[in-house]
Formats: C-alpha cells, structure tokens, sequence
C-alpha cells in the first residue's frame, strides 16, 4: 500500500499522497481530523443549549429579554462568521485574563484560539437554532401548554416536557440543516490558526506541493463522511422519536 | 377565610371578562356545593367556555370575583399552583400530549407537579385507567386511540390530581354518537361518586339526567336557572325557550 502511493508519487508528480506513507504527515492529518470532529462536535451540543434556552428567553413576559435574545439572532445571524471569528480571537480575546505557565514566565490566555472557535461557531450556529426553535414551538398547539398548565406545570416543566418533545419533531429537518453547515463552517477556524483539518492541509501542500490536489481530494472525502455520519445519526434519532399515530 | 363545606365550593360573583372591546361575560354568578353537578348551556359563543375556563384561571377576569374553596382565583398572590391542584379540567379536544402514552399522560402531573413517588403513581394510573374502562390501553399512544378513548384518558389523567372540582367543556361534542355515550358513562360514575362537576354541554338527555342544576347562558348573562325537572318544563325566558325547542 505505502509502496503503490509513493511509487505512485515518483510517477504522477501532481499526485502525491504524502500522508498515504509519511508517517509525520499522516500524524497531521489524524490530529487534524480529531481537532475538527472535536471542534464539531462541541460546537453542536453548545449550539444546540444555546437554541433552546434562547428560544425559551424568547418566551419571556419580559420585553427586555427578549430584545436581547433578538439582537444576538441579528447580529450573528446577518454578519459572516468569519469575521466574527475574528473578531472574537483578536478583539475580545485582547481582555482576557493570562495565566502563567508551569515554568512562570510563559503567559498564556485563559482562552484559547481552540476556546475562542469553539464560543465564536457555537454562537453563530446557536443563533440559527433559536429560530429554529422557536418556529418548532410556535408549530405546537397553544392547546397543549393549557393542558399543561391546567394540570399544574409550571413554564419551564410544560416547556421541557411538553413544548419541546413535540416541537423538536417538528423542527428535526431545519436542525439537521443548520448542523450539517455548522460542520463545514468550522473550517473557518483555520483562520484563527485552529489546528483542524483544514489548517494542517495546507500546511501540508504549502511544504509539498505535489501533495495539493490529493489533500484537496482528501478533504473532500474526509467532510462527505463527517457529514454522512452525523446526518445518519439525526435520521436514526428522527426515526426513534416518531410518535405511534402522530403528525410529524 | 377556611372554607367549610356549607359554603359553596366554587362561588362566581358578577364577573366580567372582555377580549379587547368584546365584552363576553357581563356579570355572571353562580354558586356550585360540594358533590354538585351544574350543566351550563347556551348558544355558541355565549361564553360558556369563556367562564369555565376563568375558573381554573386559563382566561382572567375584568371585575369580580371567582373563588375555589374560598380562595379567590384571580388574587395576583395566588399560587396557581394551588388552584390547579383543586380543579381539574377536560377540553373537548382532549388535548392529550401525543408523544406520552395513556398511562403516562395520567402520571406525568403526579410526578411532575406534586413530585409523588412514581412506583406509587403508576399503580394509582393503573386504577384510573380500568375505572375508565381502558384497562389494557396503557401503553397506546393518543394517536392510536379513539376519540372516546382519548377523552377517557384526559378525564383519567385529570382525576390522577385528585381534584375537589372537575370542569368539563363540551367533552363530547367532538365524538360521534356512539362513542358519546361511553365518555358519559364515565362522567355520571364521577358524578355518582359526590365529584363536584361543572359541565358545559349539549347533551340535554344527559344534563336532564345527572345534574343538580342548569344554567343557561346567552351574550354573556345567565338567563335562567333551575333545577332540571322545573327548567325543562317551566322554562319562561323566550330565549331559553327558543334554544331549548331547537336542540330538544
Ligand atoms: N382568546 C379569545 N380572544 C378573543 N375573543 C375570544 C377569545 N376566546 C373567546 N372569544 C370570544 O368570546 C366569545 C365567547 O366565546 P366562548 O368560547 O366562551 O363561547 P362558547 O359559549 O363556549 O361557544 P361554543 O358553544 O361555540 O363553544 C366568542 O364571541 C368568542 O369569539
Ligand atoms: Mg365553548
């Protein structure tokens, strides 16, 4: 296998598939891949608890909550998370507090750029996911919160047990969209020199050039089955949660 | 104020209650004793649901005064809590939680609301569910049950809250005949059992049959009243009269 990728590599010069057999390469992209599904996977719970608790501020007697909740949406919503990246590495992170390292002189921020990608994407796609959210719970019938509070719930227990099982049905496609795109999106923190799959890539064609269109390729391959996963998961979760006898 | 049980279990004193400019209850009293039964009938859009509905506070009220066990339902200090414990309520939509099945609906607000052991609950549901004949039925969902089973289950998960007053809003009119009469079987055991109910319905044969008295309600003010021998036959009011030679 390693001979056929380098013989392969003496052969065809544009075509070399350097991680196939350099084992520090390969190291890169391994550790490159785990960066991403980690940054992903967080990025997702946190995304997912910021839509929730979002939307139910949205529900809120107070007006000024939920033009807070508002102004979030529009802001990270209607600006490009690239920027908000960046602003929030290199301008908020300039007001963090440094801790010294072990060796007392080394000072390193409190967060890091890992720690800013993972706030930074978690609000944007949140943003997303309370209006998600929130039309999801405007699907369920008012007559289902008055049974609830009839029966003694209190807002949050009709929200949780209520309100939210059903609205989450509804919504599942809409969440599963804006998921998928949160995956790609963490791409973008390449620009905040996260070491995720991206930025090892083109370290790796920057040193070898020969390796670009396979790493390219490999890219490709490597977000098609992170996505195909975690669109298989969702589809196996919408099909556990499908209701006997019910709509959606 | 105690409330002994010579006194009236549900007192509503000349209570108004608008929808913006829609004045739907221009002064409605009435009192209900203990182990009382009162049907409430009327035209469509008399506000008979409106009043039913004040009582256990889902609508508020302009001015007057509504009480439950002497305790005043539309006090701003009032635990609603407190109040939804007392009065339980049936909709004529049943508004079961789809994605529970039957027994669980009946032991969620147990659970939920007064945090009772679960073990405890369950053999408690278990009882309501054969003493509304759907023994056998617990682990269907809503959407697998009939409309008369469906309406079974919501008066089953009422009662699992042990309430003093039972409302009823025209809890059949969404049934076919047939399964009419199953859902009324059920509602006169109740009756027969000393439960307080007020009940909103056209089914004259039955409120002839099981109440104590009957209200009729037309644009908001109750026009007459009386005991159901002397009601149907004597009834004086050219609108009762007119209303009951249309449905009778
Ligand atoms: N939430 C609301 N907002 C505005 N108007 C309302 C609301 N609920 C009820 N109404 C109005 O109040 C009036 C009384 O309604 P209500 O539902 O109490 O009548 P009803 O006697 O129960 O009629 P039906 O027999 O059709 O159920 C109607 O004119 C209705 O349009
Ligand atoms: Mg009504």
């Amino acid at each position: 296998m390693e001979d056929f990728f380098r013989e392969l590599a003496a052969d065809a010069p544009r075509w070399n598939f350097i991680w196939m057999y350099d084992d520090r390469q390969q190291g890169k992209v391994l550790s490159g891949l785990w960066m991403t599904i980690k940054l992903s996977a967080l990025c997702l719970v946190f995304s997912v608890l910021i839509g929730l608790v979002g939307a139910w501020m949205q529900g809120a007697r107070s007006a000024g909550v939920r033009a807070v909740v508002q102004g979030y949406i529009q802001f990270f919503r209607n600006t490009p998370p690239l920027v908000q990246l960046l602003f929030f590495y290199f301008a908020l992170g300039q007001f963090t507090p440094v801790m010294t390292g072990d060796d007392g002189w080394t000072v390193e921020p409190v967060i890091s750029n890992v720690g800013w990608a993972i706030i930074s994407l978690s609000f944007f796609a949140g943003a997303f996911n309370v209006e998600i959210f929130r039309a999801g719970i405007e699907a369920v019938p008012e007559s289902m919160v008055e049974a609830s509070e009839s029966l003694g719930f209190s807002r949050l227990q009709s929200y949780i047990y209520v309100v939210l099982p059903l609205a989450f049905r509804v919504c599942l496609p809409a969440l599963n969209n804006n998921l998928i795109n949160l995956v790609k999106t963490t791409t973008q923190a390449y620009a905040i020199a996260v070491p995720e799959l991206l930025y090892h890539s083109v370290s790796i064609w920057n040193d070898y050039p020969s390796a670009q269109y396979p790493t390219m390729l490999m890219l490709f391959t490597a977000y098609i089955v992170l996505v195909a996963i975690l669109v298989f998961g969702m589809t196996r979760w919408e099909r556990a949660m499908k209701i006997p006898g019910y709509g959606v | 104020m105690t409330w002994t049980a010579d006194q009236p279990i549900v007192s509503i004193q000349d209570v108004h209650k608008s929808f913006g400019d829609l004045e739907v209850l221009k002064g409605v009293s009435l009192q209900v004793m203990k182990g009382e039964v009162i049907c409430i009938i009327g035209p469509s859009g008399s506000g008979k649901s409106t009043l039913i509905r004040c009582v256990n506070g889902l609508n508020d009220i302009q001015s007057g005064s509504i009480t439950v066990l002497g305790q005043e339902v539309h006090d701003p200090k009032l635990d609603k809590l407190e109040l939804r414990k007392k009065v339980g309520m049936v909709f004529q939509q049943y508004n079961l939680f789809p994605h529970k099945t039957a027994l669980e609906n009946v032991m969620m607000a147990p659970v939920l609301v007064l945090k009772q052991n679960k073990r405890e609950v369950e053999g408690r549901a278990r009882a309501l569910m054969a003493k509304v004949r759907l023994h056998g039925k617990e682990g269907s969902y809503p959407g697998e049950l009939s409309g008369g089973q469906q309406q079974r289950v919501a008066i089953a998960r009422s009662l699992a809250m042990n309430p003093d007053v039972m409302l009823f809003d025209e809890v059949t009119a969404a049934l076919d005949p047939e399964t009419v009469k199953e859902v009324l079987v059920t509602i006169r055991e109740l009756a027969e059992e000393g439960m307080t109910c007020i009940l909103v319905t056209h089914e004259m044969g039955f409120a002839r049959e099981v109440a104590d008295h009957i209200y009729f309600t037309d644009r908001g003010v109750i026009v007459e009243h009386g005991p159901p021998a002397t009601f149907f036959e004597e009834a004086s009011d050219p609108r009762t009269r007119e209303f009951l030679s249309q449905i009778l």
